[in-house]
């Protein structure tokens, strides 16, 4: 007969090993060997079978006894998730590995813009619904004693004292998870010892559970088709299990497979390699059909051989010790207490984690702000407030343990926390597929959903009357038949779990998504939300490297970009000196990330500096008014560079007008200088000939009548010629001051013409021949006739004057087109050069031969003319000869006749 | 003594008057009216003393008279120059360009004979 002592003894040195191989591993880690083991997808597979605690290892067993195959699906959720592991364990590892993840706390509160308060709340949630589940590996090692200590003939029952066990369970249990869970503080937050050690474990139960059933398989129903054929004699195969339920269990496991903190830490926290999950997709199904093979067989032949009464949770210790095979007996039991361990240490330190991170560091580090700069290694006390969250939690769960008494079955305590854990399912799978979902859907979500938990499954798992009173199950709260805690809605039959997680996730859910529709997600959280959602863009596969080098080769690619290479390496290495580290990165301490923090805000600004830090080293989250701050400082930069390049444009259009302003009076200038020397050349030359032909007149005695008549006729023309320049200066000063009054009347335009040609005519030695059309001629004008016959008699002079043709003609041709009329003096001329074209209308221009009598101002006269009569004359390029066009608009013709 | 005088000049009126005022003091004057070829007729015809007006045809005079001062058998030649812009931008280019004298139009008869006899003196002696 195994003595008690013995048992405990044995407890110990299984301990004893794991701390050993926990130790070997942990070592082995630091030195970088062992890497194949350590980073195998073995190690990983097993590790995720902390799945599988004590409430599957016993109760597995039990749940079967009691209600046939609904155990199955405890195993066949979390198969169902990792066989499609493509679609979310790979985004969960993904994202998990890219911002360095701690915990489920921390991936909700990172994807909602780093929200403290969501942190917060996660955290509070999962203490809630995990401890109980901790109270329950207690319970079922004291529970497995138990049994030995009711076996134990010799011994008197009261000898052994289940909560002295469970108190020092509870202690190695923390003093174990504090020395490998704390032993140093990475950023990754891995632990190669603890994991090495939850494999092991992994084995143990393995085997444990494999060897109990073959022994009753082959060593109590004696052989297989024994035991089929007493299966199928029990009546255990025709309960009926209902559809709902099935469906509900089956989601909820997969649920709490995704979901449980300590599942996220093995699953995605402590992850390697990404590639692991390819292999863990169908070894973990392996694992856990392995683990699930002999349940059936065990819970029949318990039921059949066991005394009525027995506790079919513990068949799988009492069946062997019923047979006298105590040390088949002890392997179970060790295989018990590995799930239970494993479970513990491995919950515990996910939600230490959390607590220590979210809970305890922002509350000392406010604290600490507020009291004056208290210089001193952060790393100390997070190590502490790590090791404190440890001993917290496994205390309130062993308070838990005490204070519920051990009561309630097994499983059901199992299935409270995994539909209190599935509260986190909508606000994780929205946070990471779905890019409009806010921080404050995530906060009602949860807050509804884990009300909703509590009131419809924590508080009546104690029974009516416990914290609900039967009053409230009958009539609901506050009176409110909606609100009965077993009948939400005034929907009743359902089955209390199936009710529960309906309720509870259908209103989370919905919560969830309605609050994230209403609200505006914060810049932070859009951020996030982008690069969550997106993970695989954005990120690619980061390899394991060491934790710390690779956080200071980040921060020194970052200072490098702001800093400049050069001074970058020296900053580095200077401060590798310091800390007396050989290499050129300094370990990422506090003291050096306030250094590099305040010599990037030298070049982008405190906030910015904050948060790039923040964002590389990861432990505070960058919060919301860092954002606000980094923004603000854009917005300044922003607002200053935008004036600036303002004003440059102000300046440089100012200059350009300046610029154009001066040039416009340089010609000006250059005008006016060519102006007055024209206008002195045009005037002097008629009078240089009337000095001089004067002056011979006066001076010259005995000059023939002839000569004197001849230089009289030059004097008295040349003072014509300047009569008239003077005249058409004026004319031309006057229409192109805008001086000029018009005299509008209303004449016919074949009169005008006839009036015009007798004019240009007087006079002229040799009249030039005009053609004219007098049929198109009769047209009524309204206009100033006397400028419109200058106008006339300009062009009519010139043909007569530089048409150089043999035999000169004119024609005069009248066309009328839209209401305007055109009038054209086309003589048979050689035309206007083209280069000469532009600058006949200007003043002075004369072209061609030199004539003495024009001072050049006919055609600029011309114009002015017609642009105050309200038309226009110009060139026409296209004439045989030289042509002339003038252009009466129509508002100016009036039809006539 | 022949004195022979060019006189470059594109209104009739002054040629005519100017030739008259000369013949009659006994120069033989030729005169040509166009700016273009007008230091080329000069270098062919060697006159003692070219008349040159600005505002030519083709070319204006102080062009005509820079080209006449880069030719070796002109570059001594006196030049009156005669002008009717009358600006005194004009008469700083004339002498930068090389002018013996310089006149605004109109000018009076008795001047200009003065002028014209001053350089040919003035020119002789050098000579």
């Amino acid at each position: 007969m195994t003595s008690l002592n013995v048992l405990i003894a044995v407890c110990l040195a299984y301990v004893a090993l794991l701390f050993f191989i926990a130790f070997v591993a942990e070592r082995a880690g630091v030195q970088g060997k062992g890497g194949w083991l350590l980073r195998s997808p073995l190690v990983y597979t097993l590790s995720l079978s902390i799945y599988c605690t004590a409430w599957t290892f016993y109760g597995a067993v039990g749940n079967a006894a009691r209600s046939g195959l609904e155990y199955v699906t405890i195993y066949l959720g979390p198969s169902l998730v990792i066989l499609g592991w493509w679609w979310i364990l790979r985004r969960l590892v993904r994202i998990g590995r890219s911002h360095k993840v701690t915990s489920i706390a921390d991936l909700i509160s990172s994807r909602f813009g780093k929200s403290n308060a969501l942190a917060i709340v996660v955290t509070l949630m999962a203490v809630v619904t995990v401890t109980p589940y901790i109270a329950l590996q207690l319970q079922s090692v004291t529970l497995s004693l138990s049994i030995f200590s009711a076996a134990e003939q010799g011994a008197t029952p009261d000898t052994i004292d289940n909560d002295a066990a469970a108190f020092w369970i509870a202690c190695g249990l923390a003093l174990f998870t504090v020395l490998f869970g704390t032993r140093n503080l990475n950023v990754n937050e891995r632990h190669h010892g603890v994991v090495i050690a939850v494999a092991a474990e992994a084995i143990v139960k393995l085997v444990a559970l494999l060897a109990v059933g073959i022994f009753v398989v082959w060593g109590i129903a004696g052989g297989l088709p024994e035991t089929l054929a007493r299966i199928d004699a029990s009546d255990l195969g025709t309960w009926q299990t209902s559809g709902s339920r099935w469906a509900t269990l089956t989601f909820l496991a997969a649920t709490a497979f995704l979901c449980l903190p300590r599942m996220f830490q093995v699953m995605v926290v402590e992850n390697a390699d990404e590639k692991h999950l390819r292999i863990a997709s169908w070894a973990f199904p392996l694992y856990l059909m392995l683990m699930s093979l002999f349940v059936v067989p065990i819970a029949v032949i318990g039921l059949e051989e066991m005394p009525a009464g027995s506790n079919p949770d513990l068949f799988v210790l009492s069946l062997p010790l019923s047979q006298g095979r105590e040390g088949l007996a002890m392997f179970s039991f060790i295989g018990g207490f590995s799930s239970a361990t494993s479970m513990v240490i491995v919950a515990t330190l996910a939600l230490s984690t959390m607590v220590s991170n979210h809970v305890v560091m922002p509350v000392f580090l406010h604290l600490r702000q507020g009291g004056a700069s208290q210089s001193g290694d952060v790393r100390e006390v997070v190590i502490l407030s790590r090791r404190m969250s440890i001993l917290a939690i496994i205390g309130f769960g062993y308070i838990y343990y005490q204070v519920s008494g051990g009561s309630g079955a097994l499983a059901s305590i199992g299935l409270i926390s995994f539909a209190g854990v599935a509260q986190f399912l909508p606000s994780m799978l929205g946070g990471i597929f779905w890019r409009g979902a806010t921080r404050l859907g995530a906060l009602w979500g949860l807050g509804v959903g884990f009300m909703l938990w509590v009131f419809t499954m924590l508080l009546p798992s104690f029974g009516a009357g416990a914290v609900l009173s039967a009053e409230v199950f009958e009539h609901g709260l506050l009176g409110l038949g909606m609100l009965r805690p077993q009948a939400m809605f005034g929907i009743e039959g359902m089955d209390p779990i199936v009710h529960a997680v309906f309720w509870s996730l259908l209103i989370n859910t919905l919560t969830f998504a309605a609050v994230s529709l209403a609200t505006f997600p914060s810049p932070l959280e859009r951020l996030q939300g982008a690069q969550f959602v997106n993970v695989f863009d954005h990120s690619a596969q980061t390899q394991g490297w060491n934790a710390s080098v690779a956080e200071s080769e980040d921060l020194m690619i970052m200072a490098q970009r702001i800093l400049g290479a050069q001074e970058a390496r020296s900053l580095f290495s200077d401060q590798a000196r310091a800390q007396g580290l050989s290499g050129h990165l300094p370990e990422p301490t506090p003291d050096f990330l306030q250094l590099l923090e305040r010599e990037l805000s030298g070049s982008v600004g405190a906030a910015t500096a904050h948060a790039m830090i923040s964002q590389i080293v990861g432990g505070s989250a960058v919060s919301v008014q860092d954002l606000m701050a980094v923004a603000d400082e854009s917005a300044q930069m922003l607002e200053y560079s935008s004036q600036l390049e303002a004003k440059s444009k102000e300046l440089s259009q100012t200059a350009a007008k300046l610029q154009a302003a001066n040039t416009k009076l340089m010609q000006l200038s250059a005008q006016k200088d060519a102006f007055l020397s024209q206008i002195s050349h045009e005037l002097r030359t008629p009078m240089t000939s009337i000095r001089a032909f004067s002056e011979i007149l006066r001076d010259t005695e005995g000059m023939r009548p002839m000569e004197k008549a001849k230089y009289a006729n030059i004097i008295h023309s040349e003072a014509i010629r300047l009569t008239r320049l003077l005249d058409d200066l004026l004319d031309l000063s006057v229409l192109e001051n805008g001086q000029v009054t018009l005299n509008h009347q209303t004449g016919n335009l074949g009169e005008l013409l006839d009036q015009a040609i007798a004019s240009a005519q007087a006079g002229a030695s040799n009249p030039i021949p005009i053609h004219r059309r007098r049929l198109n001629e009769r047209l009524l004008l309204e206009t100033d006739l006397d400028r419109l016959c200058q106008v006339f008699i300009n062009l009519i002079t010139n043909a007569q004057k530089y048409c150089a043709a043999e035999d000169p003609e004119l024609h005069i041709d009248v066309t009328e087109k839209d209401g305007a009329v055109w009038v054209d003096f086309i003589d048979n001329g050689a035309g206007i050069p083209a280069e000469a074209r532009e600058m006949m209308f200007e003043k002075f221009s004369r072209i061609g031969a030199q004539d003495s009598n024009g001072a050049g101002l006919g055609l600029a006269i011309c114009r002015e003319i017609m642009a105050r009569l309200g038309g226009d004359v110009s060139y026409l390029a296209d004439a045989q000869g030289t042509g002339f066009r003038v252009v009466l608009s129509h508002s100016r013709a009036v039809a006539a006749q | 003594m022949g004195k022979h005088v060019l006189l470059i000049e594109d209104e009739l009126n002054i040629i005519e008057a100017i030739r008259f005022l000369l013949s009659r003091e006994g120069w033989q004057v030729d005169t040509h009216n166009n700016g273009t070829d007008a230091a080329q007729i000069t270098r062919e015809l060697k006159p003692d003393l070219v008349v040159l007006d600005v505002m030519l045809p083709g070319k204006s005079g102080f062009d005509i008279l820079e080209e006449l001062r880069s030719h070796e058998e002109t570059q001594d030649l006196p030049v009156l120059m005669l002008t009717a812009r009358g600006q005194s931008r004009d008469r700083e280019m004339a002498e930068k360009a090389g002018v013996n004298r310089f006149m605004t139009k109109p000018f009076s008869n008795s001047e200009v004979l003065t002028a014209v006899r001053d350089l040919l003196y003035v020119h002789q002696q050098k000579a």
